[in-house]
């Protein structure tokens, strides 16, 4: 079977501020034979939270000139990140649908000489983990599982949600996430606000971070009432800047300490497949900089040399 | 704007859809099928946490009150999580009421300078979050990757290109203009 290969979209808080990221999925989809294209000359999604605020048109056109670079090579995309996914796949829907709307943008991008032609699709890392790879193979690379490491997850929004339009899983009750990470061997912790939104989202960390915060932290008290947890794995670099960053944050404006290692679903991958954490830069998220501290290696069983 | 608040009687001299016929335009036909049921703001975390309430913006929307909706602070409080959307029963989609009411308030001068910001450095750089400091190309080199990535970030074409579809959109006037509010 030929190699199945993607347009690497990579947004901005990947590339800009947690690229162990996107070292991370280029290891993981290497060893699962899987190809990832960079994407020349992409930009921001755009954010669907601001730009889809302020407005749908300029949103809707932005995403259109990113897909249509996918579209020229004919790959489909795939991104790590919920919220370009919201914006690509959404936008690619909506074109498809909507006659008016993709008149409009068709007339906006004719003034950089491209065209919207609806002919690729907009994979999320997690559906092209699950469904081109597949969970028997996955299962099959792990070389170092995580014996008796306690895993909540932090599935967020986009990805599943609209639950009607993505017909993907049951946003009420999720299992592909949790069935992708629980390949890892992590013993699966729930807790009550799993499902809850980190609070980054919808332009809402950039209007009032505290409030933002707070969505976090109740999160986090969350973790806590379930007995706590060895790490926190999501699906999103922005959740997982809120999650991450945010506990400094937290600490900054609220006065309260959390300390929990959270890891992109590619980074847990990575180091479930026998990568050293070295490899691709686990130690670089910006809450082990800001506190000079590093992931908390005995609680996720990893042994590492003292550097 | 809290529930309570809400209690006092609202007088409408003319009714005027006009508002809500322009939310529908944007998000979606089924605002005028809600019943009030609550369900949105029931499943609603901004709304656990914050003033925000969700059911009681459509209420408003529906009676054509729109300098009430699009001057409320609150309604930058939904993080877009789609919740409300996935539970309601009448299929109102709430989240894109709020997206479409947040766009006629950004029509009419209503922003939040840090949102403007964020959508000025999309046109400069063609990132919300930009490449714009040496220590973020180090920290990709220290993960084993290129300095620059091969996006907007290497490509000032890019960067040219959203500019244009940007001048085309009126969306450097929508941005630029209103920076006093
Ligand atoms: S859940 Fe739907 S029908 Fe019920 S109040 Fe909210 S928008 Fe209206
Ligand atoms: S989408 Fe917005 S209004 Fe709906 S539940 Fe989420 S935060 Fe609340």
């Amino acid at each position: 079977m030929a190699k199945k290969s993607f347009y690497h979209f990579l947004g901005c808080i990947i590339p800009h501020r947690y690229p162990s990221v996107e070292k991370a999925v280029k290891l993981v989809f290497n060893d699962l034979d899987m190809g990832l294209l960079d994407m020349d000359g992409a930009t921001c999604c755009p954010a669907p939270g601001v730009f889809g605020s302020f407005d749908r048109i300029t949103w809707a056109t932005i995403a259109a000139r990113n897909l249509t670079i996918a579209e020229a090579g004919g790959h489909p995309i795939t991104t790590g990140c919920n919220g370009c996914f919201a914006s690509l796949w959404d936008a690619n829907y909506e074109l498809k649908h909507d006659e008016e709307l993709r008149e409009i943008v068709n007339e906006n991008l004719a003034e950089i000489d491209r065209e919207f032609k609806g002919t690729i699709e907009v994979w999320h890392y997690v559906d092209a983990l699950v469904e081109v790879a597949g969970l028997d193979k996955i299962r099959k690379k792990v070389t170092r599982p995580f014996k008796d490491v306690r895993m909540v997850l932090h599935p967020g929004c986009h990805w599943m949600r609209p639950k009607l339009l993505k017909q993907k899983d049951d946003s009420e009750r999720p299992h592909i996430f949790r069935e992708l990470c629980e390949t890892s061997g992590a013993e699966y912790v729930p807790y009550k606000d799993e499902l809850m939104c980190c609070g980054a989202g919808g332009a809402v960390r950039t209007a009032d971070i505290k409030v933002a915060l707070e969505f976090t932290m109740q999160k986090f008290e969350s973790v806590k009432e379930a007995g706590g947890a060895d790490m926190m794995i999501t699906p999103c670099p922005f959740c997982e800047l809120q999650l991450d960053l945010g506990q400094v944050e937290i600490q900054k404006h609220f006065e309260k300490e959390y300390v929990l290692d959270i890891l992109h679903v590619v980074e847990l991958l990575a180091l479930a497949f026998g990568h050293e954490p070295d490899e691709f830069g686990l130690a670089t998220h910006l809450q082990y900089q800001l506190r000079k501290s590093t992931p908390l290696w005995e609680k996720l069983g990893i042994k590492v040399e003292e550097s | 704007m809290t529930s309570a608040e809400e209690k006092t009687a609202i007088e409408i001299d003319t009714p005027d859809d006009s508002f809500v016929q322009m939310i529908k335009k944007t998000g979606g036909p089924n605002i005028q099928n809600c019943y009030q049921c609550g369900t949105c703001s029931g499943s609603c975390p901004a709304g656990a946490l914050t003033n925000f309430l969700v059911r009681g913006i459509i209420r408003k929307a529906l009676l054509g009150l729109k300098e009430q909706c699009i001057s409320s602070p609150e309604l930058w409080y939904c993080t877009t999580c789609y919740t409300c959307t996935d539970r309601c029963p009448q299929d109102v989609k709430p989240t894109d009421v709020i997206k479409a009411i947040r766009n006629v308030a950004v029509a009419e001068g209503y922003m939040l300078a840090p949102h403007q910001k964020t959508a000025l450095k999309v046109l400069e750089t063609g990132h919300a979050v930009p490449l714009d400091k040496e220590s973020w190309e180090n920290l990709r080199e220290k993960v084993g990757i290129e300095r620059i990535p091969p996006n907007a970030s290497k490509y000032s074409e890019a960067i040219e290109e959203i500019k244009k579809l940007a001048k085309k959109t009126g969306f450097d006037k929508l941005i630029a203009v209103k920076e006093e509010k």
